[in-house]
């Protein structure tokens, strides 16, 4: 991303110029806009070759029967997309914005612990890269699903799943340090003046989320421990006939996967606040209801796992307690959703695309949201359980829910990032083609799961063609359409096109970011740290 | 405005290379754990593996000296040090999280897999599986003898373990002392009870080897006795890792101590150090009460 004209900033300073020329910049950096951007090159990376594996099963899909791939390698596709897409694209793109927005909106000079966090990005490439491998290894790579139960990861996996346990422990150790700096950083850097109360929504739901990473991470790492020994040193951990349980994974793995759910959403609803306040050109309605809501999800996170797990056969009182404890996680979601609202009403607004990302998101993760709700209720998920239902609820939480987001972020900020604003033209295409792909292939599967079709299945019965046609070609259009998205980012940033932007950037944004900073944001930034009132 | 700047070191080479070190030490444990699974060990694993060790000690020095020699030059400031200390309680609460994991994997063994695997409760199962197995713990008999051999008998909670508890509670006051007399100044009194600390943790490794070698030639208890030696040996060894760990801390600040690294009111790498040193003490304690008393 173009940088220049920033040596001339901070000249009393003595060893802080501008980057360092060449690849030794990016290997060598501890600047936290450089580790953002890095991030979010990874996770767009990561976006890609997820969604090409996406291409392969909604191929695979168009029409019933066997076609392009036999049933083992589509397992692997549909395992490896929904652990590239959660671990290699959503995380790290969060965790990329969190770097580069947080130190300047609480007017620190950089995150705390720079080198740790150059050591959390680089661990990442090397995990990615393991986890890749096991596609070119005998046996090929991890067909169990993302979730990767117990026996089919332990007993019946193939023989790649050991690389695929190490590259979840470094991803592990990458998580906790990044989270942990970036705790130390909102605890630690704020300037003079900045109270929690007064802290950006973005930096809130960042500081929970860290939270929810450190407290869950060590879990996940635990529990693929515990499937390495069973696989290799002869434990019982998941084993009945030595005592253990099946079941006892999925305990452990959702103790660690619903809060790690939040962990993916959290920081779309601080990105959402910023946005919609700018364009309605109104303050946020209730900030401190959102500062509660995003507390009580978070909590409210650590007792609900087993709501995955209410089919597996949990004792009576079990699928009552956590088909009601989930049921109450609506109630912040919702307020959430109502200060949304509320905070468009009467607005002046405008439709810019960071705005429409951000519009789309609160309709459509409202109704990722619902459906969720439906999948709460106990007796009804038996219905629902394992079929395309689900796979439409998550997908409608995750895509337009936590992905528009980070797209609605990355136009929202680019142009403080790097000078220039993207076009506005090719954005709007962006975003409706996004729109109307990512409905065409998410909502048909509420219909064709809701009729029994089960999801991770390379066939299906006929009654369901014509609807996973339409669903095929929504994902399509939905995949091809990001590369506007690809090339609008390029010529922004490389291609150097684009009108240059304000230092304000959009009308009256409130934040240090805008407010106490040029465009395009210095290398270096709040050495001194700004006046806050 | 004359508070002294947050140090944001310019570049460090040692983030990229801890990166390479983490990820070969770890591609090369698992090629060794695949490999011998498959029935061989390739030298070329093998060859990494050690390759990688140097390369993770040469990081993990290299930078924290690094770090050290930052801050006798003065550079933190106390902003910094603050840092220093938050992120050492997060990280120590992230490995409450891990040892979490596995006590919760104990406790839904004990509460609720086993007693269903007698026949307790509507989701009771033995009479379907294994007619006969009846809930008890700790496991002796498991539900699949011909596939997990329980042990042949029990550990006793009294002997060589209580003598552990007891070593590592001492640990825990002797540290205490030491760092009492770090702040009086009392460089040699330091020195004194904090080289008693590490012996006492040194033997409580001892210890702890010894009670592992009567529990698999004694009594036949091992991994693969069934969720009990499971469980035990995953709390216990992942414990007594984190003992070595918390040791080796403690060796380099006896180190620095000796080399006057430290002043009465600004040693936080001694406290990081002990702090580190009680939460393996409180871990220990769970584990006496929860593996081997109860």
């Amino acid at each position: 991303m173009s940088q220049e004209g920033v040596s001339q900033e901070m000249p009393h300073d003595d060893h802080h110029h501008g980057p360092d020329k060449g690849i030794l910049r990016w290997l060598y950096t501890t600047n936290h806009k450089d580790i953002g951007t890095m991030y979010l090159l990874l996770a767009l990376g990561s976006l890609l070759i997820g969604g090409c594996m996406a291409f392969v099963i909604r191929a695979e899909l168009f029409e019933p029967g066997l076609q392009l791939v036999d049933p083992n390698f589509f397992n692997q596709m549909t395992t490896m997309h929904g652990l590239i897409m959660v671990f290699g694209a959503i995380m790290p793109a969060f965790v990329g914005l969190a770097n580069w927005l947080i130190p300047l909106m609480i007017g620190a000079p950089d995150m705390a612990l720079p080198r740790i966090n150059n050591w959390s990005f680089w661990l990442l490439p090397f995990a990615f890269g393991m986890l890749l491998s096991t596609l070119f290894m005998e046996g090929g790579a991890p067909n169990f699903g993302w979730t990767f139960y117990a026996p089919l990861s332990t007993d019946y996996a193939p023989p790649s799943v050991t690389f695929f346990i190490f590259s979840v422990h470094i991803m592990g150790i990458s998580s906790v340090m990044g989270a942990v700096n970036v705790i130390v950083t909102i605890f630690n850097m704020r300037a003079p003046g900045m109270t929690f109360m007064k802290m950006p929504l973005f930096v809130w739901t960042w500081l929970i989320t860290a939270f929810l990473l450190i407290a869950v991470m060590p879990v996940l790492a635990g529990v693929v421990t515990m499937m390495l020994m069973d696989i290799h040193f002869g434990t019982s951990f998941f084993n009945a006939a030595g005592g253990g349980d099946p079941v006892l994974f999925q305990h452990v793995f959702w103790f660690f996967g619903h809060p790690e759910v939040y962990i993916m959403i959290l920081p779309a609803f601080g990105i959402i606040s910023h946005i919609i306040s700018t364009f309605s050109r109104k303050p946020l309605f209730g900030y401190t209801s959102m500062v509660f809501a995003t507390s009580s999800i978070a909590i409210l996170s650590f007792i609900v796992w087993a709501h995955h797990m209410f089919t597996v056969g949990i004792p009576l009182a079990g699928e009552l307690f956590f088909m009601y404890s989930t049921m109450l996680i609506a109630v912040p979601t919702g307020v959430k959703v109502f200060n949304w609202v509320t905070t468009m009403f009467r607005g002046s607004m405008t439709f810019e695309t960071p705005m429409l990302f951000a519009i789309a998101f609160v309709v459509l993760f409202t109704i990722g949201g619902l459906s969720g709700l439906m999948l709460a209720i106990a007796p009804a998920d038996f219905q629902y359980h394992d079929t395309y239902f689900v796979v439409a609820h998550f997908h409608y939480v995750l895509v337009p829910g936590a992905l528009f987001s980070i797209l609605a972020a990355v136009y929202y900020w680019l142009p403080k990032w790097c000078g220039r604003m993207y076009n506005e033209t090719l954005g709007k295409w962006h975003f409706w083609l996004s729109f109307i792909g990512v409905n065409l292939t998410f909502f048909p599967m509420h219909f064709v799961g809701l009729a029994g079709m089960p999801r991770r299945i390379p066939d299906y019965a006929l009654q369901f063609a014509d609807f996973n046609a339409i669903v095929s070609v929504g994902a399509f259009v939905f995949g091809l359409s990001q590369l506007i998205f690809v090339y609008n980012i390029w010529r922004t940033t490389l291609g150097n096109k684009g009108e240059k932007a304000t230092d304000l950037v959009w009308e009256k944004p409130t934040g240090l970011e805008w407010t106490a900073l040029p465009s395009p944001v210095p290398y270096h930034t709040f050495q001194e740290p700004p006046k806050v009132d | 405005m004359n508070t002294p700047r947050y140090y944001v070191p310019a570049r460090s080479h040692w983030p990229i290379f801890g990166a390479v070190a983490v990820f070969l030490t770890l591609y090369s444990m698992a090629s060794i754990i695949h490999e011998s699974s498959q029935g061989y060990v390739s030298l070329f694993s093998v060859a990494t593996a050690v390759v990688a060790g140097f390369l993770m000690l040469y990081m993990l020095f290299g930078w924290f000296s690094e770090v050290v020699n930052e801050g006798l030059r003065g550079m933190n400031s106390d902003q910094l040090k603050r840092s220093f200390r938050i992120s050492m309680g997060w990280f120590i609460f992230s490995e409450v999280m891990f040892f979490a994991g596995f006590f919760g994997a104990l406790f839904y063994a004990r509460t609720f897999s086993i007693p269903w695997l007698g026949g307790e409760g509507a989701k009771g199962v033995s009479g379907m599986l294994w007619e006969g197995f009846t809930a008890h713990w700790p496991l002796i008999k498991t539900p699949d003898m011909s596939q997990f051999q329980g042990p042949m008998g029990l550990i006793d909670a009294w002997g060589l373990p209580f003598i552990n508890t007891v070593l590592l509670i001492a640990s825990s006051f002797t540290l205490t002392i030491a760092h009492h007399k770090l702040r009086d100044k009392d460089k040699e009194k330091t020195l004194l009870w904090l080289g008693l600390t590490l012996l006492l943790g040194f033997i409580f490794l001892f210890v702890q080897i010894a009670e592992y070698s009567h529990a698999i030639h004694d009594i036949n208890f091992t991994l693969k006795s069934g969720i009990y030696g499971s469980t035990f040996y995953l709390l216990t060894g992942f414990h007594g890792a984190h003992v070595t760990l918390g040791a080796i801390m403690l060796l380099v600040m006896f180190g620095r101590v000796k080399n006057d690294h430290f002043t009465p009111d600004d040693h936080f790498g001694f406290e990081a150090a002990a702090w580190y040193w009680h939460f393996v003490d409180v871990v220990w304690l769970m584990l006496f009460t929860f593996v081997y008393v109860l």
